[in-house]
């Protein structure tokens, strides 16, 4: 079967380069059956590679240790789940990922605008299947997943604990999907930009939900990432500015830029070049982002080493960077404005803002992520910046950023007169102050930036919800349904508006969790002897005593634990009891190390001791004190080493078992220190609770709506506008 | 390789290029679109998309965020973009 | 004042505005960030001054402390090796042989681990060395 998957992605690759000589042929020559011909490789590679995925796949759930990818990244011990999600744990598998995905969202995109946009079309797949062509390459030359065994191991070397969460299986998935569906919009304007097409708004009518679903499903890989940092790391901390997570981040904040500059476009025909750079810089920049998990260029938590895909990615992305800024250049008399901006206090100005501020963001983020390069080139010397410099600012252009977002949905187009500003204002401004006022004097006022966020968010929130309140009042008048009935007739009828609003109201209630959970959280290192306690915020964390186990799955011994029971109490009452543990996975290296002491060399992973709740998190890990069951340990390996062959392997199986047992007793027995990290963090909850809004929000905005409605509004309008035509 | 790879990459080969090149032999559903009718479906969907502002720009005023004189302006320079647009359509459809 | 002097305006403000910020940027990156290094970089090091120091953490040398953890760092590679000491949770990937990132400053002998800047580089999954462990 594996030369099966080899053979498709082969032929994936041939058929891809056919791709973009007939597109870019058919377009030239305007010969239709060409066009087709090109837009059916796109099907063709999505089948072909599909097939080869499915390969990869029941590979690694029938755990077939011939395919070298299998055995590096899956045993049998590894859950059905993971097994699965292991495909894409590795170099191979992941490019695979990216690929397939690829090929589905051009597929759909190349479907859905069949009978449109004829002469942007070809050159939109052109480039599509440019960038499968590319990533087929590296699979069939460099990377290849279906690399067989000459002998296939009996067991596997398993999947890395740490990645054992669903979060993370997810979230390779989620970015992926958000990179791969940035290049649409990319290509769609490359396309645009050849053609000519680019002053009209149709490719970006087009391409629209791709851009918004992009957006989303990066969004979602971001905050994942961001959760498991959280809840299974033993640092407490959910964002550490890493180079790999930046560059996750910045074709983010681009995009988001994009996905509000084009409704300027779609309204008044300004900000042309804007745009088309935009969404060229995005591409790129999900190109780059792809490229720098595994590059090994920065030192990063992600650095998975040095790569050999160094030289083709930088290649292909000095050339989308020539081409891009060569297109806009030869094309800038197409890209003029159809309108000026009329009044810097309007929709368009807002908007304009808002994408200053995210591009200066994104600018901020690539300046710290690469400046270790940068500083090498100007200096000679490489230099590193840290979180502080980040925060220094991001955090005050995240202020501005949430503020615009209250204004930007109340705010008129073109030109908002002042006594209009005033009315639709001055409700959320004064709720905001007047909450302000109440937590300064509650203590917010000690950090000032925080007490600004959460000033801004409040100011959304009202903001948005007089919005939905109007809308909701606006729509009874009209039907006199009642509140409830008038809202989702609202929001269904309006999604794209509506959905926006939510987002940003989910973006709000983020910042907020973040400034909070930041400015204020009470962090501690601390060492305890069984009974003693430590203070972290208003809670008082008392490590009553220790606990250890044994964990098997299948028979097998799975991993061994020592841990803490930790009581928490707020002043004096019990508030929970928590649980925190470090796992020790054995090593499948026999030959190295002790037969003991092996099971204390493999992975070691945090059990997170987590009290959630809504207006605070409690939070806590240990790193259990072994140092006095070392000797125990070493004994144990000579006792081993010595009599290895002499029992027969059930015998030793048991006897090795009772004297690990007996390790995990004497742990209990001994009464033992541990280092404990506290951390009462307020408000941490509603990052989550402010995610999923933006998630809800954001689906909303993408859900087409149905035909028949939109048939209704469009007659009620078409009936309008035909009496002007009568009269015209 | 074996007898059963070998058939399945055949197979595959097989359909792949029958797919793709279904086209160029005539026999994929072929409708001979002239650009006319790709600048209708254009135009249908600015058709849509100025409908699309009318609605807004009337929400807009009766949430407050357009005053009436305001709305009144917006809502005729629309109107004759619509116009201007069913206009091409016609033209466009013949 | 006519709309293309108040559009010029404008855009003189926001390139004003784009140049400090970038100015800003420059200047505090240089003075902010730390000097990335290796082991072999740090026998030149200055006491009192922060570095990056990033890694391979030397076989056999990692000793649990009260309060944290001590070991080595070695070049890549290359045998020069540097003592640090580092206070606070250690991350989960820890282990020797692993590629790690900490922040130091130099304190006598030896160099003192700045509070949650150990960065312990995820087990190569991307690399070409086929012998993984566990």
């Amino acid at each position: 079967m594996a030369t099966v998957g080899r053979a498709l992605l082969i032929l994936a690759l041939v058929v891809a380069l056919y791709g973009v000589a007939a597109s870019i042929y058919g377009a030239v020559r305007g010969r239709d059956e060409w066009i087709a011909s090109g837009r059916r490789s796109v099907y063709a590679i999505a089948a072909l590679v599909t097939g080869a995925f499915a390969i990869l796949e029941i590979a690694f759930l029938r755990s077939d240790f011939s395919f070298a990818t299998v055995a590096s990244h899956s045993s049998t011990t590894t859950p059905t789940f993971y097994k699965g999600a292991a495909a894409w744990s590795s170099q191979e598998g992941s490019l695979l990922l990216w690929l397939w995905l690829l090929s589905l969202w051009s597929s759909l995109v190349l479907f859905a605008t069949r009978n449109q946009l004829r002469r942007v079309a070809p050159y939109a797949t052109a480039v599509l299947l440019g960038f499968a062509a590319f990533f087929a390459a590296l699979l069939v030359f460099k990377e290849t997943p279906f690399e067989l065994r000459a002998v296939a191991p009996a067991e596997g070397n398993g999947l890395n604990p740490l990645l054992r969460h669903p979060s993370m299986m997810i979230h390779p998935p989620m970015l992926y999907s958000g990179y791969t569906l940035f290049t649409i919009p990319f290509a769609f304007a490359v396309g645009a930009l050849i053609t000519r097409q680019v002053g009209a708004a149709d490719w970006i009518r087009a391409t629209r939900r791709f851009a918004l679903g992009a957006w989303l499903f990066l969004g979602i890989g971001i905050l994942l990432g961001a959760r498991w940092s959280y809840a299974e790391l033993g640092w407490g901390g959910y964002w550490a500015w890493d180079p790999v997570e930046n560059a996750s981040l910045l074709p983010w904040l681009t995009g988001t830029a994009f996905i509000h500059s084009i409704m300027i476009q779609e309204k008044r025909g300004m900000l042309k070049i804007w745009n088309v750079s935009l969404i060229l810089a995005t591409g790129v920049l999900a190109i780059l982002g792809t490229f720098l998990v595994r590059s090994g260029i920065l030192d990063s938590i992600h650095a998975f080493g040095a790569s050999t895909l160094g030289i083709p990615f930088v290649t292909l992305i000095g050339v989308l960077i020539a081409a891009s800024i060569g297109l806009v250049v030869l094309r800038r008399s197409e890209l003029r404005s159809e309108n000026r901006l009329d009044s810097l206090l309007s929709r368009e100005a807002i908007f304009l803002l808002n994408n200053l501020v995210l591009v200066a963001m994104a600018f901020v983020v690539f300046w710290g992520t690469f400046w270790p390069l940068i500083a090498e080139a100007l200096t000679g010397t490489r230099r590193a910046l840290g979180p502080p410099w980040f925060d220094k600012y991001t955090v005050p252009l995240a202020i501005v950023l949430v503020l615009l977002s209250g204004i930007g949905p109340v705010i008129a187009w073109r030109k908002a007169t002042a006594s209009n500003a005033r009315r639709n204002f001055l409700l959320p401004a004064v709720a905001a102050l007047a909450l302000g006022a109440v937590l300064a004097a509650m203590g917010a006022a000690e950090r000032p930036l925080a007490l600004a966020m959460f000033v801004c968010g409040a100011f959304v929130v009202v903001s948005v919800g007089q919005e939905f309140w109007r809308g909701v009042g606006v729509r009874r008048a009209m039907t006199g349904e009642n509140p409830l009935a008038a809202l989702r007739s609202l929001v269904a009828r309006n999604r794209r508006r509506y959905g926006g609003y939510l987002v940003h109201v989910g973006m709000a209630l983020l910042f907020v969790g973040v400034a909070a959970s930041t400015a204020f959280n009470d962090a501690r290192d601390v060492r305890l002897a069984p009974g003693q306690s430590v203070r972290s915020g208003d809670y008082t964390f008392t490590y009553r005593q220790a606990t250890s186990r044994i964990s098997t799955r299948d028979g097998e011994l799975e991993k061994i634990s020592f841990g803490a029971v930790v009581d928490v109490s707020r002043d004096g009452r019990h508030v929970t009891t928590m649980r925190p543990e470090r796992g020790y996975y054995p090593s499948r290296d026999v030959t190295g190390l002790g037969p003991v002491g092996r099971f204390f060399e493999g992975e070691a992973t945090s059990e997170i001791g987590l009290d959630a709740g809504l207006r605070r998190d409690i939070w806590t890990a240990m790193t259990p004190d072994i140092r006095r069951l070392l000797p125990t340990i070493e004994q144990g390996d000579r006792v081993f080493a010595a009599a290895a062959g002499k029992l027969p392997a059930q015998l030793e199986g048991q006897a090795l078992g009772a004297a690990l047992k007996g390790i995990v007793d004497k742990y209990l027995s001994d009464r033992p220190q541990a280092t404990f990290r506290v951390i009462s963090s307020p408000l941490v909850t509603w990052i989550w609770i402010g995610s999923i809004v933006v998630f809800l929000g954001g689906l909303i905005a993408l859900w087409p709506g149905p035909d028949a409605a939109r048939r209704r509004v469009s007659a009620r309008y078409a009936a309008r506008v035909a009496e002007d035509l009568g009269r015209a | 390789m074996d007898i059963v790879a070998l058939l399945v990459i055949l197979v595959v080969l097989a359909a792949v290029v029958a797919l793709v090149s279904a086209p160029l032999r005539g026999r994929a559903a072929q409708r001979v679109r002239a650009d006319a009718e790709d600048r209708v479906a254009e135009l249908e969907a600015r058709k849509e998309a100025k409908y699309r502002e009318l609605r807004d720009a009337e929400m807009d005023l009766r949430t407050g965020k357009l005053s009436q004189e305001d709305h009144r302006v917006l809502d005729r320079q629309l109107r004759a973009e619509a116009v201007e647009i069913l206009k091409a359509l016609d033209d466009a459809r013949g | 004042m006519p709309p293309a002097r108040k559009r010029r305006i404008r855009l003189v403000v926001a390139l004003s505005a784009a140049v400090l910020l970038a100015g800003a940027l420059v200047y505090t990156s240089l003075l902010s960030s730390n000097q990335a290094v290796t082991p072999s970089d740090l026998r030149s090091a200055k006491a009192g001054a922060s570095y990056q120091l990033t890694g391979k953490v030397v076989a056999g040398s990692v000793r649990n402390t009260s309060s944290g953890v001590d070991f080595k760092v070695r070049d890549r590679e290359g045998p020069t090796a540097v003592p640090v000491t580092y206070s606070g949770a250690v991350p989960d990937p820890f282990r020797e042989g692993r590629e790690v990132i900490v922040t130091v400053r130099k304190e006598g002998a030896t160099f003192v681990g700045e509070r949650d800047s150990l960065v312990t580089k995820c087990p190569s999954k991307f690399t070409e060395d086929a012998t993984q462990r566990s």
